[in-house]
């Protein structure tokens, strides 16, 4: 290893040159606004295709070939603890973001089984935290085992009443995300992780929506990433903090620190810390850019009739805003902008698998149909992005407006 | 609700959003003279858009009562009541 990455001198630890946007498109170019699952940072992108032919060894391997990509993780997990601010130990690698978190609200609840057996959580937490909470709290015939503390109606948490919930016996999990990835509103985790210490209940912080986009979060004992989220490939990211009582049931101790079943595949893990190093180094200037720009949307919105923008107008991530448009339902809203070159997100239930509107938007009370959800892509990833949102908020106003019109309603 | 139907009674059972609350506003622009509405369905986005739509428009949210296989929502038009959604 000469330092980089990777050694072959062109994908080292330095910054790509920020690509000059380019001002204008030709007709039928995509505009895309829904980056929650990338695509990937170009520079994570050559890391990828060059560790595909340097670290695809399974790193416990004793050949050089081993060797090499057992080198090549370990620079990984350097890079990334670097940049989270923690030890290399603390940091494991698992297949997926959402995957992670729920073997870190697991590994929590296995250590303190003795103590008992009880988690609280936001009710604006990613379904990896939900899901399995609902169905063990189900399993034992026992509702008190799994709560959901409300949030108000911008999706911030109720601390007085997280404080409530943690000051139950038997509590011994608390799982907070740092911001929700669907509205951006960001969450008071000094004063809940706070709370939860009160009673000596480890916080588990889901920051798979912001790492990479907003500020690394300080107040955790269990951290939980995604690689997605900062423009790496589908990666999750479980971080430990030394003398945090955690321990998975099912736990290998030769693999990932005893917190993974499975060696996770190094050209992934390598492009995951490239990302990282790529991205960190302009968040700054790009966190300027996409604010500025969702501030747009946010105008544009707003000037939509009968149309709410959802989620804190100030305290957020900067990159993420969602409204909802009365009358309209979410399919034909987003199959509106799709023809008209946009690729956007709903969190309306007529875009779900099942009948069941966004959860997040159904905690805070706000409207669930006609749902728009944007997530600006990095401006490495698109360089036309200031272009994209400009034209995105001309077009928004009279691409409702035509949605409703075809849906009759436009006199309601 | 069968040969009688009462003109304050939205029945959206069975219909997917946004059409229960379509309807909803429907009735509400087109009647001027009922004071409550109420909007009986199936669809689970109606718990949250039903009051959503009081809200945004200005009516009074009453209750949703569990009937059965379906939900009926209780609304009290406040008048007059916001008009123009569209331009």
């Amino acid at each position: 290893m000469s330092g980089g990455l990777l050694d072959d001198g062109q994908h080292d630890l330095e910054p790509a040159p920020v690509a000059t946007p380019v001002p204008t498109r030709s007709p039928g170019v995509r505009r895309l606004l829904d980056a929650s699952s990338g695509p990937l940072h170009p520079v994570a992108r050559e890391t990828l295709q060059a560790a595909v032919e340097v670290g695809w060894a399974d790193p416990a391997r004793l050949h050089a070939e081993g060797r090499r990509a057992r080198a090549l993780l370990d620079r990984s997990r350097e890079v990334v603890a670097a940049g989270l601010g923690v030890r290399p130990s603390e940091v494991s690698f698992l297949p997926s973001g959402p995957t992670a978190l729920t073997r870190a609200v697991d590994g929590v609840a296995y250590a303190a089984r003795r103590r008992g057996a009880r988690t609280v959580a936001s009710a604006v937490e990613h379904s990896a935290v939900l899901v399995p909470g609902r169905a063990r709290a189900s399993a034992a015939d026992d509702a008190s085992l799994f709560a959901e503390v409300a949030v108000d109606a911008l999706g911030r948490l109720d601390l007085d009443a997280w404080r409530r919930a943690l000051a139950v016996p038997g509590t011994v999990v608390a799982a907070l995300q740092s911001a929700n990835g669907e509205v951006g509103t960001r969450q008071p985790l000094g004063a809940a992780r706070d709370a939860a210490a009160a009673h000596g209940t480890p916080l588990v912080v889901d920051a798979t929506a912001s790492l990479g986009r907003d500020d690394v979060p300080a107040d955790w004992d269990v951290l939980v990433g995604d690689a997605r989220s900062w423009g790496g490939p589908p990666l999750g990211v479980l971080v430990v903090r030394e003398g945090v009582r955690w321990h998975w049931s099912e736990a290998r101790a030769d693999v990932e620190h005893g917190r993974a079943d499975v060696t996770p595949w190094v050209p992934l893990a390598l492009a995951a810390a490239e990302a990282w190093q790529q991205t960190t180094a302009t968040r700054t200037a790009d966190t300027q850019v996409t604010r500025a720009l969702v501030d747009d949307i946010r105008r544009a919105a707003s000037a939509v009739p009968d149309t709410v923008v959802v989620g804190d107008p100030d305290d957020r991530l900067p990159h993420v805003v969602t409204f909802s448009s009365l009358y309209v339902d979410g399919e034909s809203v987003v199959g509106a902008f799709d023809t008209a070159g946009f690729a956007v997100a709903s969190g309306s239930a007529c875009t779900s698998s099942t009948l069941e509107p966004s959860h997040v938007l159904a905690a805070m009370g706000v409207l669930t149909h006609g749902n728009v959800r944007i997530t600006l892509p990095l401006p490495a990833v698109s360089a036309a992005l200031a272009d994209d949102v400009s034209a995105f908020t001309a077009a928004l106003a009279p691409t409702v407006r035509a949605v409703r019109d075809e849906l009759g309603v436009g006199d309601l | 609700m069968t040969d009688d139907p009462d003109p304050s009674v939205v029945d959206a059972r069975g219909e997917r959003c946004p059409l229960p609350v379509i309807r909803l506003a429907r009735l509400v622009r087109d009647r001027p003279d009922l004071a409550t509405v109420t909007v009986l369905a199936t669809d689970p986005a109606a718990a949250h858009d039903v009051p959503a739509w009081c809200r945004m428009r200005g009516h009074r949210f009453v209750e949703a009562r569990a009937v059965g296989d379906h939900t009926a929502y209780v609304v009290e038009v406040v008048r007059p009541s916001t008009q123009g959604a569209g331009r």
